[in-house]
């Protein structure tokens, strides 16, 4: 079993890997070709000092704490030397990646984000899911506009300066595409979790609920039954939004994170509207329409409906049902060895806050609650931790989430038996990662 | 159930909030003009309210398919190579029925025609956003000539058509999937009824052995990089190594990229790429189709401003007129040496 690689390169001769290597090794963790350069080196090493491993350099100890390092012996970097800082250089792994063959064009794309690498329940803005149909823009804020219309006693246009006068509210919620987790319906095509569910972000998001707007514009109440959200961008995206849902928690969103919208998520204006699937967050929100039926857009009606066994399309499908996901160990990565693990990952649903998650470790035949990390909130992700040590043996990982609404987290095969493997939208299967005897961890289905 | 009672205090808040909220928002907002909202609202909905009047014939439609569609969505509207496929596997049958009987047989080839039950769709997303690198240049004549050449492409109008607004409304009523959308799910209503029932069960839940029934084959391990690199090299785990795979190129290319930042922005992206044929040739191709051309640059500078076909084929290239001179020459430049990665 794997150690940590450097635990077990410090007690072996001084020098015995050459410094190119060495580094390898740190950045990159052993891989075959790397121990058996080891293997060979070391043999050498202990054949000329006739010693083992253990009984070199009994004292040495570990360089990083002996010996001075860069950071500890110069001068450090002035304040406001970054005006807008940024992650450290070392933090280069997690990015945002596009899942290769997935769309053809750049503009008309998805990029996911890197769960496989996060903490807690909120998603850096830099590192936020994309998904545009026409690329993204950046809007002059002082040039962007909001009209309200339709069945409106008075239609209303607004500055940004008129928006961020108004009251406004603050709140945590996730955003997911309704086609994350899609290229699963069938079976296993992606492996890593950054591509099987990184379409998924949670942010804190600061703007004007929709309905002290559509008070303001003294929108006709019982003939309203449907709004329309458009963007400013060149897609004009469209969804329809039920009434119902508009007037409950829908927020006109100019911050995110305690700054502004970034550009990827509609700067300066979009819509917030939780638990529902991330096409209808119209990006670049300029215009609202109170009709009394809704508006059968593009992507309400040649994109995101779910085909059925039956060969209808289920149409105006909104809600992220409840669901989960292991983040590590989780697909593609590999476990440091037996003993123990944090099992870590995040649940949601987009109809209440999540009451448990139960973690599994032997396919689905036993189960046991995991720890809810607070804070716990209606439509936001929730971070679960669950304790574990791993014997070095083949398992299978996985986690189920049960919201406050009762319902919990389907199999694939209760999926399946309802939706078949066409549809395409809203998969919230409970996810399993097989851990092999090597510690490897991959995407597999039961 | 809420109470009688309480519904009363509700409904008393949400008038005494309203009305506070007029108060406490003078001087913010104003009414739009007749102009503005004309300008912008321009939505049509399956009951064909917002339509503007207009017209257009199939032949006119044909016109402007080759000029301004066709170099993404091919001749026929059936090319894949920027987007699925907008024509293609309705049937007569599919016209008569209202049904697309592929779609019952599990639906593995999706066309837009195969889905879209309602022809205003299709009209107001041609206005709104086609084509794509240039939303809102189409006339509202020629929509509904644009829209007429795809409907005959579909064998849903005869080739002497001519698409208005009265004639829309029996277009509609053969359209190949216009019965093929349902409601009764429970994702839409905030209170929707879900359709899988999973329970809590916490103890011998299986029962037998569970068996994986599908995993990732061997030779698609590579498919998405090198996953050590997309691991911290510090932590709980670290990432597989996967061959000596360099990651996707659109994955990092953004970090470490010679490519000019004005071929993003501009979205010449969108039709070229650097090593592969788009829609467009390979900036790699170009580069060595012109390499031992001395005024290769300033050449080039001018197609790029001007557009045009007939060099790599007849589908023609738009013209970029507003691009800057320092974009174009960044571009130029990077052509010049290569189109290096
Ligand atoms: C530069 C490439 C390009 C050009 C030119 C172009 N399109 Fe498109 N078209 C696209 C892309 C990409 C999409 C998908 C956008 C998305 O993901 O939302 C699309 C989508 C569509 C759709 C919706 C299909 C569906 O199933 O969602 C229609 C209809 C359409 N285009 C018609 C046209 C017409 C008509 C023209 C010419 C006036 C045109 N397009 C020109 C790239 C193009
Ligand atoms: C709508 C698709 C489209 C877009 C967008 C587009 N191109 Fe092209 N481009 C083409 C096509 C098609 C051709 C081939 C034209 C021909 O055969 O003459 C082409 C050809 C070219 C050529 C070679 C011209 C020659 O004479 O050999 C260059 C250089 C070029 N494009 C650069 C650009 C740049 C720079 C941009 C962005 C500012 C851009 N293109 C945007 C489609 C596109």
């Amino acid at each position: 079993m794997d150690r940590d690689p450097r635990a077990q390169v410090r007690k072996a001769p001084e020098n015995f890997l050459d410094p190119e290597l060495l580094r390898s090794i740190r950045t990159r963790g052993l891989n075959e070709q790397r121990r058996r350069l080891i293997r060979g080196a070391f043999g050498a090493a202990v054949g000329a000092l006739a010693a083992t491993a253990r009984a070199a350099e009994p004292d040495a100890g570990d360089p990083d704490i002996v010996n001075p390092t860069p950071w500890s012996t110069t001068l450090g970097k002035p304040v406001a030397f970054k005006p807008y800082g940024e992650p450290s250089r070392y933090e280069v792994a997690l990015a945002r990646r596009q899942s290769p063959g997935l769309t053809s064009v750049a503009q008309a794309s998805v990029s996911f984000a890197p769960l496989q690498g996060m903490f807690g329940i909120i998603t850096p803005s830099g590192l936020h899911f994309e998904r545009h149909h026409q690329g993204w823009v950046d809007v002059d804020p002082s040039r962007h506009r909001l009209m309200i219309n339709g069945l409106v006693g008075r239609p209303r246009v607004y500055t940004m300066d008129d928006l961020m006068r108004l009251p406004s509210v603050s709140r945590i919620h996730f955003i997911e595409c309704g086609a994350n987790t899609a290229m699963e319906w069938a079976n296993v095509a992606v492996p890593t979790v950054q591509y099987t569910h990184g379409m998924l972000s949670c942010s804190e998001f600061t703007g004007v609920p929709l309905s002290v707007l559509l008070d303001d514009a003294k929108f006709e109440r019982p003939k309203a039954k449907v709004v329309l959200a458009e963007g400013a961008d060149g897609s004009g995206m469209t969804r329809s939004i039920a009434i119902e849902r508009a007037l409950d928690d829908v927020i006109v969103a100019y911050g995110m994170n305690g700054e502004m919208l970034r550009p990827e998520n509609g700067y300066p204006l979009r819509l917030v509207v939780p638990g529902v699937q991330g096409v209808s967050w119209v990006k670049w929100l300029r215009r609202i329409e109170v009709g009394d039926q809704p508006y059968g857009t593009k992507d309400e009606v040649a994109h995101y409906v779910d085909l059925m066994p039956d060969g209808l399309l289920r149409q105006y499908t909104s809600i992220q049902e409840a669901k989960s996901v292991i983040t590590t160990p989780s697909g593609g990565q590999k476990l440091m060895g037996p003993g123990f693990c944090n099992v870590t990952g995040l649940a949601w649903s987009g109809r209440d806050a999540i009451k448990g998650v139960d973690v599994s470790f032997d396919g689905g035949r036993n189960w046991r609650p995991a720890r809810l990390e607070t804070p716990v909130l209606p439509k936001a992700l929730t971070r679960f931790n669950c304790d574990w040590t791993w014997d070095g043996k083949p398992c299978l990982l996985q986690s189920r989430a049960t919201d406050k609404t009762g319902f919990v987290q389907p199999t694939y095969r209760q999926l399946r038996e309802v939706r078949g493997t066409r549809s395409i939208y809203h998969n919230n299967a409970i996810q399993t990662w097989r851990v092999d005897a090597s510690g490897e961890v991959t995407n597999v289905q039961l | 159930m809420k109470s009688g009672l309480h519904r009363v205090c509700l409904l008393a808040m949400l008038l005494i909030g309203s009305a506070d909220a007029r108060a406490e928002f003078g001087g913010i907002g104003r009414a739009p003009t007749a102009s503005e909202l004309q300008a912008w609202d321009i939505d049509v909905r399956p009951d064909f309210i917002g339509l503007p009047a207009g017209k257009g014939s199939v032949a006119e439609g044909e016109t402007i398919w080759a000029q301004q569609c066709a170099s993404c969505h091919g001749d026929f509207g059936d090319a894949n190579h920027v987007f699925t496929p907008l024509i293609g596997n309705t049937t007569a049958d599919d016209i008569r029925t209202g049904r697309v009987a592929s779609l019952k047989a599990g639906g593995s080839y999706r066309t837009t025609f195969t889905k879209v039950s309602s022809i205003s769709t299709l009209w107001d997303y041609i206005r709104r956003a086609m084509p794509w690198d240039r939303p809102r240049s189409l006339s509202v004549d020629q929509v509904y000539a644009v829209l007429a050449y795809l409907l005959n492409l579909a064998d849903v109008v005869p080739a002497d058509f001519v698409l208005t607004e009265q004639s829309i409304v029996q277009v509609q009523s053969r359209m190949p999937n216009r019965d093929g959308m349902t409601r009764d799910h429970g994702l839409w209503d905030v209170k929707g009824r879900p359709d899988t029932r999973n329970t809590a069960c916490m103890r011998n839940c299986l029962p037998g052995d569970p068996q994986v029934s599908s995993a990732l084959p061997a030779h698609a391990s590579g498919s998405h990089g090198d996953l050590a690199s997309q691991n911290r090299p510090f932590g709980a785990v670290r990432g597989t190594q996967v061959g000596a795979a360099a990651t996707p190129a659109s994955a990092d290319a953004s970090a470490t990229s010679a490519l000019p930042s004005a071929l993003n922005a501009n979205g010449c992206m969108a039709c070229h790429a650097v090593d592969s044929k788009l829609v467009g040739p390979a900036f790699a191709e170009i580069a060595k189709k012109y390499s031992g051309r001395a005024d290769a640059e300033s050449y080039l500078a001018s197609r790029i401003r001007d557009g045009g076909s007939g060099v790599w084929g007849s589908v023609p290239m738009p013209p970029f007129p507003q691009l800057s001179a320092d974009s174009v020459k960044s571009i130029t430049k990077w052509i010049a040496q290569g189109a290096p990665r």
